[in-house]
């Protein structure tokens, strides 16, 4: 193959190259002074070219965003959602730290059949307190978000230890060492503090009584009421069975929760949502 | 941009843009991909008048429409709650012992409350009704408090134990490990197994001791009692197990099994569906024995 090629002139010779040192820049034609050929400039320089791009996707994200905030029909105020307690908060971490959320949704959808199966579809007011939520975008087990009062207590213990005791058919890992796991309140008054920082409105009361509330939501024989005031229908029982608060009884105060704050015998489903 | 040229090789004029001596042809896209791309930002505009779309002050608009995802669901659960609106009527009017009168009424009441089983009551008693440790096995003839349709659909409406509805069936077996001496546990123990086989419940030590203490509620013969849940213990048939350690348990720390009131979640043609679904899987009674 020849070196050279004669339909490329040498650069020299090129009327469209222009020469270096003639006061053009080099290696371009002369533009077409429109509107839209301006883009040059910012082809040209880099730093100007991110401040536009920046100034481009902050456009869309004002327009996509921003508008939830202010809009009425988007946040959805709902009667009897309450922060949740200190015993049902730490059962909360304890479903986040086992990565519940990876094979189970909270998240009833408005569809017929996720109605007729779960109950009412979920509002966006029933996870405002969670931090983070856990929709969840994948359902290997059922939709737990009204999983609350579907279960005895024992049946939790006896299918967090061994789901494929009660449910042969479940492809569940065993959670047994839940039980055997015993919690102190020592954190928890910082695990409150954090969530409000976060925006829940615990107050300064429910902060200072938070290792009571703690302890005695597992403890029918205790002075609860204290309890219930703060937390209006929070559950006393001895969720577990054992005498030893453990995390078991954290994460079933938690699941017996879930979905149950809102009387769906009163609520009244607003439209245009 | 008449001025410009076309391309010697091609023919093909060009877009004025020239790199190095390569120069870009301006090939037009194809008409029909064009329009389809017109037609689509026509679409979208249509769309966002058609529904819900753009944020203004206080709300967004609704669209000319006024689609939203609440209204279509809550009109397809209106669709099949009026398309099921006959039968489901004559369900909750007929008397639940008369229902296998009514052949069509009976088939349907069969496999709606199948399908409220398997959703909702599969998860303890087993996709199979067999139950588990703890949950009552609902296809034998033991029944721990009633087997008669009524009997079975108030089981269901009220639930066992819980605490979400005052109606609930409700007993409480008491902890023996604080009344009862160990040795005494022991005793009983045995004797209650050998009640199992047709043991005498009166018989030896351990007769003396059930009829103290267990009699009142698991009656004299031992044949259980249905006001208060009392399992017959004179069959082979076990909620917790029949061995030693199962029943060492049993009688010690008691057991106190809870069943959610399902009438506070199902309507009640679900819940008499469901009665009936149970009633004919093996051992439903016509009416409650004397």
């Amino acid at each position: 193959m020849s070196d050279k090629n004669d339909k490329i002139p040498p650069a020299e010779d090129d009327p469209k190259v222009t020469q270096p040192g003639d006061g053009g820049i080099p290696n371009e034609l002369p533009h077409h002074r429109k509107l839209l050929d301006k883009h040059a400039i910012l082809e040209r320089n880099a730093t100007l070219l991110m401040v536009f791009a920046f100034l481009v996707v902050t456009i869309g994200g004002i327009v996509e965003i921003a508008p939830l905030f202010w809009l009425e029909n988007t946040i959805e105020e709902v009667e009897g959602v309450r922060p949740y307690s200190p015993l049902e908060l730490s059962g909360r971490e304890v479903y986040v730290r086992e990565g519940c959320y990876v094979c189970h949704s909270q998240m009833i959808r408005p569809m017929r059949d996720e109605v007729e199966r779960y109950g009412h579809y979920s509002l966006a007011a029933e996870s405002m307190y969670d931090h983070p939520f856990q929709w969840g975008s994948k359902r290997t087990g059922p939709d737990l978000a009204r999983v609350g009062g579907r279960y005895s207590d024992e049946w939790h213990v006896d299918h967090l230890e061994d789901p494929q005791s009660v449910v042969p058919e479940s492809i569940m890992p065993k959670y047994d060492y839940l039980r055997r796991a015993t919690i102190e309140p020592e954190h928890v008054g910082d695990l409150l503090r954090t969530h409000r920082a976060v925006g829940v409105p615990y107050t300064d009361e429910m902060i200072a009584s938070a290792r009571t509330d703690f302890t005695v939501q597992a403890d029918p024989m205790g002075d609860y009421d204290g309890l219930l005031e703060r937390y209006p229908g929070a559950q006393v029982r001895n969720f577990d069975g054992r005498d030893e608060l453990t995390e078991m009884d954290a994460l079933i105060a938690y699941l017996q929760v879930l979905g149950t704050m809102v009387d769906f015998s009163t609520f009244e489903a607003a439209d245009a949502r | 941009m008449s001025q410009n040229k076309k391309d010697d090789v091609t023919g093909v004029e060009t877009t004025g843009h020239e790199w190095d001596g390569i120069e870009e042809l301006n090939n037009p896209l194809p008409r029909w991909w064009l329009w389809t791309f017109y037609a689509t930002i026509a679409w979208g505009v249509v769309y966002t008048i058609l529904f819900p779309a753009w944020p203004l002050v206080n709300s967004a608009t609704a669209g000319v429409l006024n689609w939203s995802t609440r209204g279509q669901v809550a009109e397809r659960i209106a669709a099949v709650d009026e398309a099921r609106a006959g039968i489901e009527a004559r369900l909750v009017e007929t008397d639940l012992a008369a229902i296998p009168e009514d052949e069509e009424l009976h088939s349907y009441a069969v496999n709606a409350g199948a399908a409220v089983f398997r959703t909702h009551c599969s998860q303890c008693h087993g996709s199979g009704a067999q139950g588990a440790k703890g949950y009552p096995n609902l296809l034998d003839d033991a029944w721990l408090w009633g087997g008669a349709r009524d009997e079975i659909a108030y089981t269901v409406r009220h639930g066992i134990r819980n605490e979400d509805d005052p109606d609930a069936r409700y007993s409480q077996m008491p902890a023996f490990g604080d009344i009862l001496a160990d040795e005494e546990i022991a005793t009983l123990v045995d004797h209650v197994q050998g009640m199992a086989q047709g043991g005498d419940p009166a018989a030896g030590p351990g007769g003396e001791l059930y009829q103290a203490n267990c009699a009142a509620c698991h009656g004299e013969t031992g044949a259980g009692m249905r006001e208060v849940g009392a399992p017959n213990l004179t069959d082979a048939i076990w909620l917790y197990g029949g061995d030693t350690e199962t029943l060492t348990e049993t009688i010690t720390n008691a057991r106190f099994g809870v069943m959610p009131a399902w009438g506070l979640r199902l309507d009640e043609a679900d819940v008499r569906a469901v009665a009936t679904y149970v009633h004919q899987l093996g051992g439903g009674e016509e009416t409650a024995p004397e």
